[in-house]
């Protein structure tokens, strides 16, 4: 907890100060390379029956994710705090790369955690943090994929806590984490919304991100949150769709309670034990879900929805083929459900996607979707029971 | 808050020795061997014993502990049978005290966890992952079921807050003697006495040391600076591998007088 407190303070100290927003500012334009493009996917607009889609291309940052927007932030503050060593998690490797990338740049030493089973998921990203000087620590206890990397290294960190600096990839874990993922992954909305606003003058009809733990959703979402006008939508994963069990949506399938430090709502059987997830994405495998996100869905500001691994690789290729843009396939849940909303709102609907990452390190699971546990009785209608 | 000195301070607090709580975990391998265990270690001289409930994700575990968890969800282990297990090593006598992480409390409904475990003659409930900021309306709950409530210091709490969590505990205040995760070590951490020394600075309550404890060299040493010393991964160990830990303990034992 003391660890916590202190972080907090540094955190709200350094947010305060004009220094390190201008020394941020500067990493964002130069080395991240912001503002990301809005993008008008005229094409899959047209596809989807005249909607105007627009795409926040947040898989032109470099390292091709989000995630470098939270991972620069929190190494800038790690050298504030005079922390010389960062340890991180990994579901994608999209975090891991991030983190791995700044601290190469800031010069700190790294220590990687990442489920065996995302490991041989996402191997290009394993081979991409070990060139960046990374020690990538293989995770084989449970599950082996993102809850569990996240265990390990919290253990990590209340174990070396005097020395290291914990950079959590997601707006998971315990306060001030939720909070300080969110402020540096605000500048995706604050970005989108001016470019929208510069298009026409008029905001969006609906904002449509990817659900996992939900930085880039949090992210897109903290500058519409005011426009009541605006309809927000996060997607989880459906996996083999929520019925089966084998899923990753916990706003929508799963109840409140507590997992690696924050009360929201977990994917858990009925004696509080975390339940295996599936989704054919790794950044969305998770069984819970930011904290915030649980508010905005009790308050019933944001709709929260979930998309099967079928509809998310059918919405990967379509982007791909209509658009020149290969998504990840975290953000290709959001393009199939963009895809309904669409059909909902017909020509002259305004959609906003946040497009959070690349795709080329999905080649391997877009190509053999199914050879790891795939069940032919477990896959029923993945989009009948998402909605 | 308690007018009366509870089981748990009245068990745990030296006199010319060390007492000695073991830790074992319900349903490790197996209920019924768990029982068997517990029960035999109950009637060794310990001063209390330490059952877990397993959970799946146990944040301030170590292999040995987190392996013993998993092992005994397999073989279906629940928090209800959690507390038959805690009932029956009870009955022997000994108090018994409940390490669970917060979100089996919170699925179970606390208030019905409270009011079982006290029908199952707990003494008292360690919740690792509920930090003090945190602990009410829960810790209430255990108050009003007269279980005590244990929370744990660790060498990177700074002095007011050591005595703001000795304020909330009753039974005893647990030292958790190392940075990190439960597992034995071969030796015992630089400063541990210091911490120790600050800890009984600051309250009226037993002290009990645990994390990374296992050996009889480690009980001399312990001696004098806390009330009690709590063995985990070292008997999970001994267990796992078909033992009882009664030979471990009773060494453990006389290291202590």
């Amino acid at each position: 907890m003391s660890a916590l407190h202190e972080l907090e303070d540094m955190w709200h100290e350094a947010k305060a100060d004009p220094q390190f927003q201008l020394e941020l500012a500067g990493h964002r334009r130069a080395f991240i390379g912001r503002p990301t493009p809005l993008y008008a996917a005229t094409r899959l607009s047209e596809h989807f029956g005249g909607t105007h889609i627009h795409l926040k291309r947040e898989d032109l940052c470099h390292t091709g994710a989000h995630k470098l927007n939270n991972a620069v932030g929190q190494a800038l503050l790690a050298v504030r705090m005079g922390k010389k060593r960062i340890i991180a998690e990994t579901g994608a490797g999209q975090h891991g790369v991030a983190t791995a990338t700044v601290c190469a740049r800031f010069g700190l030493d790294c220590t990687v955690y990442m489920g065996s089973e995302d490991m041989r998921r996402q191997s290009m990203n394993v081979r991409r943090m070990k060139l960046l000087g990374v020690e990538v620590v293989e995770v084989s206890s449970g599950s082996k994929t993102l809850k569990d990397a996240i265990t390990e290294a919290i253990r990590d960190w209340v174990t070396n806590v005097r020395t290291t600096h914990y950079i959590i990839g997601s707006v998971v874990g315990p306060h001030p984490y939720p909070e300080m993922v969110r402020d540096l992954q605000r500048v995706i909305g604050d970005e989108a919304r001016e470019q929208y606003m510069s298009l026409d003058g008029k905001l969006p009809d609906v904002v449509v991100a990817c659900v996992g733990g939900g930085s880039n959703a949090i992210g897109v979402f903290t500058a519409f949150l005011d426009d009541r006008d605006v309809s927000l939508v996060g997607v989880e994963a459906a996996g083999r769709g929520i019925r089966s069990g084998e899923h990753a949506a916990s706003l929508v399938g799963g109840r409140p309670g507590v997992l690696h430090g924050s009360y929201s709502y977990v994917l858990q059987d009925g004696d509080g034990q975390i339940l295996p997830t599936h989704s054919i994405s790794a950044g969305l495998d998770y069984p819970g879900v930011g904290p915030e996100h649980a508010f905005l869905r009790d308050i019933e500001r944001v709709e929260y929805v979930a998309v099967g691994d079928e509809d998310a690789l059918a919405a990967f290729k379509l982007c791909t083929r209509l658009e020149g843009i290969m998504p990840a396939l975290e953000p290709a849940h959001a393009i199939h459900h963009a895809g309904v909303i669409a059909k909902e709102l017909g020509p002259g609907g305004r959609i906003l996607v946040c497009l959070s990452g690349r795709g080329d390190k999905d080649m391997d699971s877009v190509e053999t979707p199914t050879k790891s546990e795939a069940s032919p009785r477990l896959r029923g209608d993945p989009q009948k029971d998402a909605h | 808050m308690l007018t009366k000195v509870g089981r748990l301070e009245d068990a745990l607090r030296a006199k010319n020795d060390l007492k000695l709580v073991p830790y074992i975990m319900a349903g490790h391998p197996t209920a019924k061997k768990s029982i068997e265990v517990g029960k035999r270690l109950a009637a060794s001289g310990v001063a209390a014993i330490e059952i877990g409930i397993p959970h799946s994700d146990p944040l301030a575990d170590g292999p040995v502990v987190q392996h013993a968890g998993q092992v005994a969800l397999e073989n279906g282990m629940t928090v209800s049978g959690a507390l038959q297990v805690a009932a029956a090593v009870a009955s022997e006598g000994v108090p018994v005290v409940l390490m669970t992480y917060i979100n089996p409390v919170l699925s179970h409904d606390p208030r019905r966890f409270a009011a079982e475990a006290a029908q199952a003659g707990v003494a008292g409930v360690i919740v690792p992952d509920l930090p003090i900021e945190e602990a009410e309306p829960v810790a209430a709950w255990f108050r009003a079921a007269s279980l005590d409530t244990v929370f744990m210091v660790a060498p990177t709490t700074p002095p007011d807050r050591i005595s703001a969590i000795a304020s909330h505990s009753s039974g005893f205040v647990y030292c958790v003697t190392l940075t990190g995760i439960t597992g034995a070590r071969k030796e015992m951490p630089e400063g541990m006495g210091d911490l120790l020394h600050q800890v009984r600075e600051r309250t009226q309550l037993p002290v009990a040391a645990g994390f990374g404890i296992s050996k009889p060299e480690h009980m001399k040493l312990l001696r004098g600076a806390a009330d009690a010393a709590v063995v985990g991964s070292a008997i999970v160990d001994d267990i796992d591998h078909g033992g009882d830990a009664l030979a471990l303990v009773k060494e453990l034992l006389k290291a202590c007088r």
